[in-house]
């Protein structure tokens, strides 16, 4: 069995997010960029279904810092291809762009099964997945957490809201949205990175125009105002901890 | 092209999600700008009784073995069908589970704008949506003529969108809804075994700020002098530290406990949608930044791993005396 998996990088949340001078933008000049965390559970999932079936996994992204790190990681753990499409992506590549740029190499590889991120935080026109899916005839389930793979179809846990979940089988070829590999992504020692770095080879695909257009304009970034703000408890731990106990007991925990 | 603006209701287990009066109360205040009428479309299977409480100016329903369940193959046909034909100005979807997994089919399937993670839409045609985490806002002008959106909950209360009198229903015929490639097999409940944390009174919710599975046994033993239940946000259950039957959010459970002590949250809007009817929340999180202090009535930007095992101490001490 084939897979694919394009991955992203998004803004690192733990880190401050500014907005540039037009108003309208993420100042990316110190932003520090992160994996999309649904993509490692993409990848984790995966490589789970080619231990357990065979098959081929292949890593797609759009060039960005630290990415080569990322990809020879994925190929630690189990993936054989590795793509890197170049191009200038200086302010970023809106979904549809991103969708654009993947269903040629898509069409190449045609892979029986394509698992994206379920989504990522800072897309404003819609998750790839289900674009991808359109563009390429193939049927969409997002939200999936666990994939087993009978044969020419697979069967999948998507999740509802509350803990339901639904057991849908997909047709092959199919796009899947990952929230959740069946097992957290593995840790690979850095030792093992390092390996695979001098045998890895990442191929590069030049994307001539990364179609920047996804017909959402945006006017003005920012800051949710701080509506209704917390009151700061301050003082030294000591004093925090009696103003947290006096705050249980006046909302009767005890 | 039409004014009018679609709401593609939301249910699970035949009772209306919220997020579909949410969108129906989005709805208004587009169509209102626009001088359209609130059309809420709802598929499926013998379930026309569920558009009574719709505040809709019409309903257009579609009754089909196929929509029994949602089927994004199924939406997808119906949907891409109906907004083909009629062009309405928007169709909004639930940034949800389901809205998601169609909206972007029909964008590309019919060359339709999208916008999502929609927070309000103005009677001027603006919309603001909310990005990474909550810690972002976005303005834009909706996109001309016709535009599909998903909705996050947090923008308008439920009741805006409910109606005391039921709206009038139109059947919408459904398209051949054959070879469909997707299949519901079964439904699986969650683990009934374990406590429910949505009928506790004290939660102590813990995220990933608390870095790895030892520092948990910090979290047990508060929750244990305090008589709290222990919850989680998604990383930490992804992570296996937790069941799922603990995830406090979207795709978990939502909650309304006396106390939500959130220890190590950010405050994502995944995570705080479910939070919302708690009687007073309180936030532990070094990042003063976290949108977690925005729901929060009282908080502090203290380490947690400091402050959790004093403040089990403390607790121990006045509970001995
Ligand atoms: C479709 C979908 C569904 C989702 N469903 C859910 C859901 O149901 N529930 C849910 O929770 N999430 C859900 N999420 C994920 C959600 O978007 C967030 O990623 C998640 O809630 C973040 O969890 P967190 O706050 O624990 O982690 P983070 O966002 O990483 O926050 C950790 C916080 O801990 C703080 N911190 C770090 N160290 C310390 C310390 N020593 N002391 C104090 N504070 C510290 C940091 O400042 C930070 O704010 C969903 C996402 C998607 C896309
Ligand atoms: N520029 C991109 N390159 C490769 N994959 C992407 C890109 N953007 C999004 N994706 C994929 O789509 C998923 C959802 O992201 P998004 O479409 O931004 O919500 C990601 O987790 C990736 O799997």
């Amino acid at each position: 069995m084939k897979i694919a998996v394009p991955i992203k990088f998004v803004p690192d949340l733990v880190e401050e997010l500014t907005i540039d001078s037009s108003g309208a933008a993420l100042d990316t000049s110190w932003l520090r960029l992160i994996i999309n965390e649904f993509d490692d559970h993409a990848i984790e999932q995966a490589i789970l279904l080619k231990e357990r079936n065979g098959g081929e996994v292949t890593i797609l992204a759009a060039e960005a810092e630290g990415l080569d790190d990322i990809l020879f990681t994925a190929a630690a753990k189990g993936a054989d291809r590795l793509i890197k499409f170049t191009g200038d992506f200086g302010g970023g590549l809106n979904s549809h762009a991103a969708a654009r740029m993947l269903v040629d190499t898509m069409r190449e590889l045609q892979p029986d099964l394509i698992l994206t991120g379920v989504q990522a935080h800072n897309d404003l026109d819609g998750s790839v997945g289900p674009l991808l899916a359109e563009l390429l005839g193939m049927p969409y389930l997002g939200y999936v957490a666990g994939v087993t793979c009978p044969g020419d179809q697979v069967i999948t846990r998507k999740e509802y809201p509350g803990g339901i979940i639904a057991e849908v089988e997909v047709r092959l070829p199919a796009v899947l949205g990952i929230q959740a590999a069946e097992q957290p992504p593995r840790y690979i020692a850095y030792t093992k990175i390092r390996q695979v770095m001098s045998t890895a080879k990442i191929e590069e695909r030049p994307v001539v125009d990364p179609g920047s257009t996804a017909g959402v304009t945006v006017s003005r970034m920012f800051k949710p105002e701080a509506g209704q703000r917390a009151t700061i408890l301050e003082g030294s731990v000591e004093e925090v901890t009696d103003k947290l106990v006096a705050v249980f007991r006046d909302h009767g925990a005890f | 092209m039409g004014q009018d603006v679609f709401v593609v209701v939301e249910y699970l287990r035949r009772e209306v999600s919220d997020i579909s009066y949410v969108m129906l109360a989005a709805a208004r205040q587009l169509a209102q700008g626009c001088g359209g009428n609130v059309v809420a479309v709802l598929l499926g299977q013998n379930a026309k009784e569920l558009t009574g409480s719709l505040s809709a100016d019409r309903v257009l329903y579609c009754d089909h073995p196929s929509l029994a369940d949602f089927n994004p193959d199924a939406y997808r046909a119906v949907i891409m069908n109906l907004v083909k034909e009629q062009s309405p100005r928007a169709v909004l979807f639930g940034h949800t589970t389901i809205g998601t997994d169609v909206a972007g089919l029909i964008s590309e399937g019919l060359s339709l704008p999208l916008v999502s993670s929609c927070l309000t839409l103005g009677a001027d045609g603006k919309f603001i949506s909310q990005i990474c985490g909550g810690k972002i806002m976005v303005e834009g002008e909706l996109p001309a003529p016709s535009a599909l959106i998903t909705v996050v909950p947090g923008g308008y209360k439920s009741e805006e969108g409910k109606a005391s009198k039921p709206p009038e229903v139109t059947a919408l015929a459904a398209p051949a809804l054959e070879n469909l490639r997707l299949a519901l097999k079964k439904y699986i409940e969650p683990d009934a075994g374990d406590v429910d944390i949505s009928k506790a009174s004290l939660l102590i919710a813990v995220g990933r700020g608390i870095q790895n599975k030892d520092n948990l046994d910090l979290v047990n033993e508060l929750a244990a002098a305090t008589g709290g239940t222990v919850c989680a946000s998604r990383p930490v259950v992804d992570q296996g530290w937790l069941p799922t039957t603990r995830l406090v959010g979207k795709s978990g459970k939502r909650v309304k406990p006396k106390i939500y002590l959130a220890l190590g949250i950010s405050g994502a809007p995944e995570h705080v949608e479910a939070i919302g009817e708690s009687d007073v929340i309180i936030a532990v999180n070094t990042d003063l930044n976290a949108p977690i202090f925005n729901v929060a009535k009282f908080g502090t930007t203290l380490d947690l791993l400091e402050v959790v095992p004093q403040l089990t101490e403390k607790v121990r001490q006045i509970q001995a005396s």
